[in-house]
C-alpha cells in the first residue's frame, strides 16, 4: 500500500513582524483608479459606453448628452428591436434550431457513410481498383455545415450589434446570452444551434419576463444538450428499468446555481438530485423521429422519473413535464433569484463592486414586477449611480471589438471570420465560454497582460482596415468628445500617421473603459 | 526574535530576518547555496471542470473499483491496458510520458486529495482552489501570487515575477506581485512605436492598463527573441484541447528556461467536466489527459537542464462521483488526484491514505473520500522549493490554514 501522508510540522517561526510580510494592496486594480475617470462622466459616454456599444461616425455626442436617458429609453420603446428574424431579407438563410440540428444530423450521417466507404475501400487489395481508391482520397470532405451555420449566425449577431443605436438592447442580449450560456465547443449539435438558441430563447424575452426566458432556455435543445439533460433518464422510469441508465444531474445543478438562485443560497445536494429527477424526460427528438420532429424539444414520458419530488421544501406532485415547469416557475420568483440577477446586472452595468443600494433597488424592482426585464432595464437607466459613478469597467472583448468596428465604419473589413478570430485571440470566442458560468464580467479578468497586448494588435489591424480615416482629431471628437483628456488629445495629435492616430484612439483609456 | 526550529530547513527570508550570521549559512535552503547551483522553478496547472481522479490514476487493486466505475474503469488487461504505477494503482494509458517519468523517479501522485471545499459548485470550488482561501468569496488574488509576493523583494524568484499563460490571467497567479502574460501569437503585430506611445498615454492616464500592457509587451518580446525566422507561433487550439495544452506548455517552457525568465508559472486547462460519455482508457477524458501528458513532456523537453530544478503540479477543484452516472459519465464529487512531475520531485510514489470505495467509505456515499489536503501538497512544494515557512504559508499564502501542515518530502 502507498505510504501514509507525512504530516509532521517541521518548521515554525514566530514573531514575524506583520509589516515585513505584508504583500501590499490586494490587486493591481486597487493600486489606482484610472485618472481619466475621476470626474463624473460625460452623459453621452454613459449612454454610449456604459449602456451602449460605442459611438459611430455621424453620432452627435452633444445631442445625445442633452437627453441621454431619453435616448436610451427611446431604444427600449422600439417594438421587437431585439429580434433577429429570418423573415427579414438580410437574415434570409438563417435556420431555426430544429432545421439547424437536422442539417447537422444529416451531415453526421453523410460523414459516417463517407468514413465507411473509405474503410471499405481500404479493405480491398490495392491492385484491384487503384483508380477508385485515388478517387476516394481526392474526394472533397463533407463540408462542415455546422461551421457554416455558426458563421452565418455570428455575422447576423455582429451586424445587429454594429448597427444598433445606441446598443443598450444588444448589450442586454449579450448579458442574458452569457447568463444562460451554451458552448459551441460542446459538439456539432450545439455549434449548429447556438445562434438559433440566442434568437429563439434569449432575444424574444430580453424586455419580457424572466420566468418566460428561463422556461424557454431550459426547454431548448441547445441547453438540454449543453448540460447533458437529453440523456438523463429516471432510474424508475420505463426506459431506466429497461436500459439500466439513469440520472445526470448537471442541468439541475446549474439551473439552481447559475440560472436562478445562485450558489450558497440554501439549496442542498438532495435538492439537486430531486430536481434532476423532475427534469428527466426533457430531451430532443432523435434523427429517427420516433418521439417527434427530429431536433425539436420533446418530453419523453418513458424516461421521466415517476412520482412526487421535493425541491426547497416544497413537494411537487407527479405531473410529467409540468412538474419541472412548476418548479422552474417557483424558483424564478424566489428572493434568492431576484438577488442573484440584481447583483449580476449591477456588476455588469454599474461597477465590479456596485453600491449595495443599487443591487437592493434592482432586486426590489425584480420582485415587485414579477421579474419584468423591461422594468429592470428602465430601473438601470434611472439609477443615479449610473450617471455619477466613473466609467471604471474595461470593455469585455465582444463589446470592445464591436466598438472598434463601429468606430472604423461598418463596411471596413467586416468579415465574420476576422471578427471571430479577434474574439478568440482576446479570450472570448463567440458562444464558446469556458464553462456554464459564462465569461467573466470583471475588469481584472480582461485587463491582463496578454489581453492588452492583443488589443494593441487589434487596434493596429483595425486602423489599417479603415479605408477612409479622415483626420484622427475629428474622429476623437466624434467617438469620445469633449471629455477626452489632454494627454489623449496630445497623443493623437502627435501621431506619426493617420493609422497610428486611429490606433491610439482605439487604445485610449476613454475607448477601453465603460 | 524567538525562533523555534525543528529542522535545518527554514526559509531564506526568515534567515535573513534573524540578521544573517547567527544560523544563516548552516540553515540556508538549497537554492540559496551557490555551490549546488539550484535555480528552482514551479509550474501550476489548474484543471478546470473537476478531474475524475479515479479514471486518471485508477485504484485497480481495489476490489470495489471496477464495479463502481463501470464501463469506464481502467484495467490492467485488454487492448488499452492502464500503465501500472505500483501494485495497487495504474495510470490512464493516455499518459505514457507521465508513466515514464514516474518510473524514472520524477513523477508522483497524491491520491484521495481535496481542498477544504466540500460543496460541488465548479466555480466556488475553483475560487477556493485558486485563491487559497478557506472558503468561496470575492477572491481577487491567488495563492501562487501571494507566495511570490512573500519572497524577499531582492530574491531572484521574486524579482523575475510570475508567468500567466493564456489570454486571461488565472486567479491563482493574480495579485500584487508582477506577472507576465503570454499566449500563442494569433495576430500580426504592430511595430514597437505604437506600443510605446500607448504605454506612454497609459502611464499618464491609466496606471492599471499601463502595468498590464507593459508586461504583455515584455513577454511578447521575450517569446519572440529566439524565433530567428520571425515565424510567430500560430495557435493550434484552445486550452480545452490536447494540441492547445501542449503548445501552451511549449511556449511557457521556452520563457521559463531563459536565465532571466520567470521562475513561477500558472496555466489553466479547461474541459474536464465529464458528465456524459466520459470514456476511460480511450475517449473524451483520455484525449484531454493526453494533452496534459503532452504538457508535462513539453516542459521536460523545453526546460532542458532546468527540468532538474523544476516542479510541475496539476490540481483541480474537486473530483467526481465514484459511481458512474446514468449517462456513462460522472457527476461532481470530492476526492481526486494531484499530479506531480519534475526533476526535483521525489517520484515513483503514489502517496495516499487510501480510504476505500465501499459505500460506507465513500464521502456522502457517493464520492472518493478525501484523506489528503491539496493545500498540504502545495505548501510542501512552496516550502521545499522556495523556503517559505509554515507560518507564512499558513497565514499569507493559504490564510487560516495553520492546521493544514505542509506535506514534506515531495522534493528531492
Amino acid at each position: 500500500m502507498p505510504a501514509p501522508t507525512p504530516d509532521r510540522e517541521l518548521v515554525i517561526f514566530q514573531n514575524w513582524s506583520a509589516d515585513a510580510i505584508c504583500v501590499g494592496p490586494a490587486t493591481e486594480a486597487a493600486l489606482a483608479l484610472p485618472v481619466s475617470n475621476a470626474a463624473p462622466p460625460d452623459p453621452a459616454l454613459v449612454a454610449l459606453n456604459r449602456f451602449g456599444l460605442g459611438a459611430r461616425p455621424g453620432d452627435e455626442l452633444g445631442k445625445i448628452a442633452s437627453d441621454a436617458r431619453g435616448c436610451l429609453k427611446a431604444e427600449l420603446k422600439q417594438q421587437d428591436l431585439a429580434l433577429i428574424s429570418a423573415d427579414d431579407s438580410k437574415n434570409a438563410g438563417l435556420l431555426d434550431s430544429t432545421a439547424a440540428i437536422q442539417a447537422s444530423m444529416a451531415a453526421a450521417a453523410e460523414r459516417k457513410a463517407a468514413r465507411q466507404e473509405k474503410a471499405a475501400l481500404a479493405m480491398q487489395p490495392a491492385t484491384d481498383a487503384p483508380d477508385s481508391s485515388a478517387d476516394a482520397k481526392n474526394k472533397p470532405v463533407v463540408p462542415p455545415v455546422e461551421a457554416d451555420i455558426y458563421r452565418d449566425e455570428a455575422q447576423a449577431r455582429f451586424d445587429k450589434a454594429i448597427n444598433a443605436a445606441p446598443g443598450f438592447v444588444e448589450r442586454l442580449v449579450g448579458f442574458w446570452s452569457n447568463h444562460f450560456c451554451v458552448s459551441a465547443a460542446k459538439g456539432r449539435i450545439v455549434r449548429a444551434c447556438a445562434g438559433a438558441f440566442e434568437r429563439e430563447a434569449i432575444r424574444p424575452f430580453v424586455l419580457g419576463r424572466f420566468a418566460d426566458m428561463l422556461l424557454a432556455v431550459e426547454h431548448h435543445p441547445a441547453m438540454l444538450f449543453y448540460l447533458d439533460n437529453q440523456q438523463s433518464i429516471g432510474p424508475d422510469s420505463r426506459a431506466g428499468k429497461r436500459r439500466g441508465r439513469g440520472i445526470n444531474e448537471n442541468l439541475a445543478r446549474e439551473i439552481l446555481e447559475l440560472h436562478t438562485l445562485g450558489v450558497g443560497s440554501g439549496y442542498a445536494q438532495a435538492d439537486v438530485t430531486s430536481f434532476a429527477g423532475m427534469l428527466t424526460g426533457w430531451t430532443m427528438a432523435g434523427r429517427e423521429g420516433r418521439l417527434g420532429e427530429p431536433g425539436s424539444f420533446v418530453f419523453n414520458a418513458n424516461a421521466h422519473q415517476p412520482g412526487e419530488a421535493a425541491l426547497l421544501g416544497k413537494t411537487y406532485p407527479p405531473g410529467g413535464m409540468g412538474q419541472a415547469e412548476a418548479a422552474l416557475n417557483d424558483i424564478a420568483r424566489q428572493p434568492a433569484t431576484a438577488q442573484h440577477i440584481a447583483s449580476k446586472l449591477a456588476c455588469h452595468f454599474i461597477a465590479d463592486e456596485p453600491p449595495p443600494r443599487s443591487v437592493a433597488h434592482l432586486a426590489e424592482v425584480f420582485t415587485k414586477t414579477d421579474g419584468d426585464l423591461h422594468a429592470l432595464a428602465l430601473a438601470l437607466i434611472d439609477m443615479p449611480e449610473a450617471w455619477s459613478m466613473p466609467l471604471t469597467k474595461l470593455r469585455a472583448p465582444f463589446d470592445y471589438v464591436v466598438a472598434v468596428r463601429r468606430a472604423i465604419g461598418p463596411s471596413a473589413g467586416n468579415e465574420p471570420q476576422r471578427t471571430l478570430r479577434w474574439l478568440r485571440a482576446l479570450g472570448e470566442p463567440l458562444w464558446q465560454p469556458p464553462g456554464p458560468n459564462g465569461f467573466p464580467d470583471r475588469t481584472d479578468n480582461w485587463a491582463s497582460a496578454e489581453g492588452l497586448k492583443t488589443r494593441l494588435d487589434i487596434a493596429w489591424q483595425a486602423a489599417k482596415q479603415a479605408d477612409d480615416i479622415g483626420n484622427p482629431d475629428d474622429m476623437l471628437s466624434t467617438l469620445i468628445g469633449a471629455s477626452a483628456s489632454a494627454e489623449t488629445r496630445e497623443a493623437i495629435a502627435h501621431a506619426e500617421s493617420r493609422q497610428q492616430g486611429l490606433a491610439l484612439l482605439l487604445m485610449a483609456p476613454e475607448f477601453q473603459r465603460r | 526574535m524567538s525562533l523555534l526550529c525543528e529542522t535545518p530547513n527554514p526559509s531564506r527570508r526568515a534567515v535573513l530576518m534573524t540578521g544573517g550570521a547567527l544560523f544563516a549559512w548552516a540553515y540556508l535552503p538549497r537554492f540559496a547555496r551557490a555551490a549546488d547551483n539550484r535555480d528552482p522553478r514551479l509550474i501550476v496547472i489548474v484543471l478546470r471542470g473537476a478531474l475524475d481522479g479515479l479514471s486518471t490514476v485508477g485504484p485497480v487493486g481495489d476490489p470495489d473499483y471496477a464495479g463502481l466505475h463501470g464501463d469506464i474503469a481502467l484495467s490492467l488487461s485488454g487492448p488499452n491496458a492502464a500503465l501500472p504505477l505500483d501494485s495497487f494503482f495504474a495510470v490512464n494509458p493516455a499518459m505514457p510520458a507521465f508513466a515514464r517519468l514516474f518510473k524514472a523517479g520524477q513523477a508522483a501522485v497524491v491520491h484521495a486529495a481535496a481542498t477544504g471545499y466540500r460543496e460541488r459548485s465548479h466555480f466556488d470550488g475553483q475560487d477556493v482552489l485558486e485563491s487559497g482561501l478557506p472558503g468561496p468569496g470575492n477572491a481577487t488574488t491567488g495563492w501562487l501570487n501571494r507566495a511570490l509576493a512573500s519572497l524577499p523583494a531582492g530574491e531572484k524568484v521574486a524579482k523575475l515575477g510570475g508567468l500567466a499563460v493564456g489570454p486571461s490571467t488565472p486567479l491563482v497567479i493574480r495579485g500584487a506581485a508582477p506577472v507576465l502574460g503570454w499566449a500563442p501569437q494569433a495576430l500580426p503585430m504592430p511595430g514597437d512605436a505604437l506600443g510605446a506611445r500607448v504605454l506612454d498615454l497609459y502611464n499618464h492616464r491609466d496606471p492599471v492598463l499601463a502595468a498590464a500592457l507593459q508586461k504583455g509587451l515584455d513577454a511578447s518580446r521575450m517569446a519572440m527573441s529566439d524565433e530567428l525566422d520571425g515565424k510567430a507561433m500560430k495557435p493550434r487550439g484552445g486550452l480545452d484541447n490536447a494540441a492547445g495544452m501542449r503548445q501552451s506548455a511549449q511556449g511557457a517552457a521556452k520563457l521559463m528556461a531563459a536565465d532571466d525568465g520567470p521562475r513561477i508559472a500558472a496555466l489553466a486547462f479547461d474541459g474536464w467536466d465529464t458528465h456524459v460519455n466520459e470514456g476511460g482508457a480511450t475517449g473524451r477524458l483520455a484525449n484531454l489527459l493526453g494533452g496534459l501528458d503532452g504538457a508535462f513532456e513539453e516542459f521536460e523537453t523545453g526546460l532542458g537542464e532546468r527540468w532538474q530544478d523544476t516542479a510541475v503540479v496539476a490540481i483541480t477543484e474537486f473530483g467526481r462521483t465514484a459511481r458512474i452516472n446514468g449517462t456513462v459519465g460522472t457527476d461532481h464529487g470530492t476526492g481526486t488526484v494531484v499530479l506531480l512531475a519534475g526533476g526535483v520531485i521525489k517520484g515513483g510514489r503514489v502517496i495516499a491514505d487510501w480510504p476505500g470505495l465501499k459505500p460506507a467509505q465513500l464521502y456522502e456515499q457517493r464520492d472518493l473520500a478525501p484523506t489528503s489536503d491539496v493545500r498540504a501538497v502545495l505548501k510542501g512544494l512552496l516550502a521545499d522549493q522556495f523556503g517559505l515557512s509554515a507560518a507564512v504559508l499558513g497565514d499569507k499564502v493559504f490564510p487560516d490554514s495553520a492546521a493544514v501542515k505542509p506535506m514534506r518530502d515531495l522534493i528531492v
